[in-house]
């Protein structure tokens, strides 16, 4: 039975309505206008929400970053005088320099590792395949702040394990959050755990896209398997490849719990600011001290710019370089 | 078929439109407010940590009738971002709010989100520690906040330990080897003699902080708010102290998970402590260790780190209202049953001399008279002025340097280089 409340059909039952083509017209025109605009309506909530809580928040923190603004007392208009600010700020750099040296320290081995794993786990000759599958998505469901603490707790100086492992071979216990390599290595072994997994998953989805022939024929031509996959498996991976470097890029710029609580939540990230990453310095800036909003929402910008850039430069190299 | 899939489709657009539509009415709701002046149905009242008013709320509450609801949040630094949000939303704040000393002065840089306490309560300023009593007011003279505890400080010290390296246990005879700071490095460093050389304290930031409240009047700050780091006398004693003690330092700084490791595996033999640090200290060591840890007094006597006050939010609907509930909550006999809850140390005259208070021996620290000891101490505590980034300074630029010194990352020229240099730009710009 007729459920709508929207178009009101006659029953059944009755007989035929006279005006045939008027109805015939309002149907059609109910049918245009439903066509037309109600893609739009289904799309509104994520707009809705997008604005709520990710345009609105841009605008406002650009606006708040042309001003002195103190969290909770007064604000002015100084017009670009944060961003110069920020040009000669040796602590902005310095949280740039810890940012990038992070990011490279966990990024590149991360995707080199993923790729390779992903290779294994594409063999047809692998048993449970799906257990390993799994397993290796593990580390990412656990959260952030469990990781960051249990690897704290990893790189003690005084009781750590990895100090206890290099006191058996020799090496002098390293104090890992009083050096800028070893607080950067200990950082990105975080974050490597935590996203090598993942980073594996999507290569893998990348791989079994590819279609089978090509192996087929490659191996039926003489191709070892390693030829196969330089010639046939990262062509192909391409476009996966650029996807996962571009997240991983948007992810390495935007850094800060592991380094938060690595340095037992100090958020100038080591006594020498050797860990600060920018999005610490932001949050310093921005949230820390009530005083200098303004300054922090200059530097939630300039992180902004440089995930841009980074990820364009990103999107051409692997463009140039995989054709 | 057909029809069907269409009036479907419509159906989903119509409960779309709804949802939207509703999402948005429901933004555009608020609350309604009450007419100010009205007596209120429920006062708010927001602490961290244990500051041991559970049952002094209930009791209050029946007497006046108005239900109080207390929020309690277990640490400062969850604290903090929650008060900012409402202070600059001018929304959510509760109406009777814990300042702690760290982050009271910044509060206090902009006295206007707070109620001018003067005119709603009747006169208490020579009730309380007077130097406790005039941080509560801002620079503009508004009081704006009601004393309520004190972190005075006092030695908290393994007596197995000292034992074992030829040291005194009983706690007379500890507090009588460090009348001074000279004292207590002496004790340090027979106690590294003694014991094949362990550490004695845990860090020199912690020595750092013991000294520098015990300098009275300006640390970082003076009387009108500028910078004086680089020249300030008690900045320079508490670092000249702090770094001479590097040779009995266990390089464990506060909070870290060297520090919490260390009180079990006894790293370290000695921590400053103030009274609500007895319990941290506890937790740390675990019951394995119960009775081992005793209580002394503090090298060059008195000594303060942390302690709150309460504040009236000015957005608090209920201004008159609640500031009758903060003066009640820090009267002598509050304070007296607060501690007796949870611990916080007194700063009403009157409670500081109450009997139960004074009596109060702690069971994990050797039954140690801690009330006593905590008493004597915070008489000897000398009024400061503490800027308005106080805490930065504190956390962001001095105890970086002094760990970067203590970890051998810069000698002490650069150190206090680095001190002077991030002193200056904490919040300055």
């Amino acid at each position: 039975m007729s459920l709508s409340a929207t178009t009101a059909p006659p029953s059944p039952a009755a007989p035929p309505p006279p005006d045939v083509t008027s109805r015939h017209r309002r149907r059609y025109l109910l049918n245009r206008l439903d066509l037309k605009y109600s893609p739009y309506l289904y799309i509104a909530p994520f707009f809705l929400i997008f604005g709520a809580f990710g345009l609105y928040p841009m605008v406002r923190t650009a606006w708040m970053s042309l001003h002195d603004w103190d969290m909770i007392g007064d604000h002015s208009f100084i017009g670009f005088d944060n961003y110069t600010r920020l040009l000669s700020d040796e602590y902005f750099w310095n949280a740039l320099v810890n940012t990038f040296g992070i990011f490279a320290l966990s990024t590149i081995p991360q995707l080199l590792f993923a790729l390779f794993l992903a290779n294994l786990l594409n063999r047809t000759f692998l048993r449970a395949k799906t257990f390993f599958r799994m397993a290796i998505f593990v580390p990412n469901v656990v959260s952030v702040a469990a990781v960051a603490i249990v690897f704290g707790m990893l790189f003690q100086r005084e009781f750590g394990l990895f100090n206890w492992l290099l006191g058996f071979v020799g090496v002098e216990a390293v104090d890992w959050d009083g050096n800028t390599w070893s607080s950067w290595t200990a950082i990105a072994s975080m974050v490597n755990w935590r996203w090598t997994g993942y980073n594996t998953l999507i290569l893998l989805a990348g791989m079994q896209a590819i279609p089978k022939d090509l192996y087929e024929a490659a191996a039926i031509d003489g191709a070892s398997q390693w030829r196969q996959f330089w010639q046939i498996t990262l062509p192909m991976l391409k476009p996966t490849f650029i996807f996962v470097v571009i997240l991983s890029t948007i992810g390495g710029m935007q850094l800060f719990t592991e380094p938060l609580l690595f340095g037992n939540g100090n958020i100038i990230g080591g006594n020498q600011r050797e860990f600060q990453t920018l999005a610490m310095y932001m949050y310093e800036m921005g949230i820390v001290n009530l005083n200098t909003a303004g300054y922090g929402a200059a530097v939630a910008w300039a992180i902004f710019m440089i995930i841009v850039l980074v990820s364009l430069f990103n999107f051409l190299l692997v463009r140039r370089s995989a054709k | 078929m057909r029809l069907t899939t269409r009036r479907t489709r419509l159906a989903a657009v119509a409960l779309a439109a709804i949802t939207a539509v509703g999402g948005l009415s429901a933004c555009g709701n608020d609350d309604d407010e009450p007419a100010a002046g009205e007596k209120p149905a429920k006062l708010v009242v927001d602490t961290f940590g244990e500051m041991g008013y559970d049952e002094l709320v209930k009791q209050y509450e029946k007497e006046t009738g108005i239900k109080v609801e207390l929020r309690k949040t277990a640490q400062l630094g969850e604290y903090r971002p929650k008060l900012v949000r409402y202070l600059a939303t001018g929304k959510g704040a509760a109406d009777v709010t814990a300042l702690e000393e760290g982050i009271l002065n910044e509060f206090k840089a902009n006295p206007r989100n707070w109620a001018d306490l003067n005119p709603l309560v009747a006169d208490h300023s020579t009730e309380y520690l007077p130097w406790k009593w005039e941080l509560g007011k801002a620079p503009d003279g508004r009081l704006i906040g009601l004393p309520t505890d004190v972190g005075s400080l006092a030695v908290c010290y393994r007596k197995d330990l000292f034992q074992a390296a030829g040291l005194p246990t009983e706690r007379d005879q500890v507090s009588a080897l460090w009348p001074d700071w000279n004292g207590f490095h002496e004790a340090g460093k027979k106690y590294k003699q003694g014991s094949g050389g362990k550490a004695f304290i845990d860090s020199i930031t912690a020595v750092s902080n013991g000294v520098l409240f015990q300098q009275g009047s300006d640390l970082f700050y003076d009387k009108e708010n500028n910078i004086i780091a680089d020249t300030s006398p008690a900045v320079k004693a508490a670092w000249d102290t702090a770094t001479s003690m590097v040779d009995i330092s266990a390089k464990a700084s506060t909070w870290s998970p060297e520090w919490s490791g260390g009180f079990k595996q006894g790293t370290f033999a000695a921590t400053f402590c103030p009274s609500w640090m007895l319990g941290i200290v506890a937790d740390n060591s675990g019951a394995a260790n119960k009775g081992k840890w005793d209580v002394a007094a503090v090298p060059g006597g008195g000594g303060n780190w942390g302690g709150s006050w309460l504040a009236v939010p000015e957005q608090s609907k209920y201004q008159k209202e609640a500031a009758k509930l903060a003066e009640f909550l820090t009267n002598a006999t509050s304070q007296v049953e607060a501690f007796k809850a949870k611990g916080p140390l007194p700063t009403n005259l009157e409670a500081l001399k109450n009997e139960a208070f004074l009596s109060y021996t702690n069971e994990y620290f050797s039954n140690a008279p801690t009330g006593k000891i905590f008493g004597e101490s915070v008489s000897k505590i000398q009024p400061v002025h503490l800027g308005p980034k106080h805490q930065a300074v504190k956390e962001n630029a001095l105890e970086p340097a002094l760990r970067a010194f203590e970890n051998g990352q810069a000698d002490k020229g650069k150190a206090w280089e680095q001190f002077t240099k991030d002193a200056k730009t904490q919040g300055a710009f």
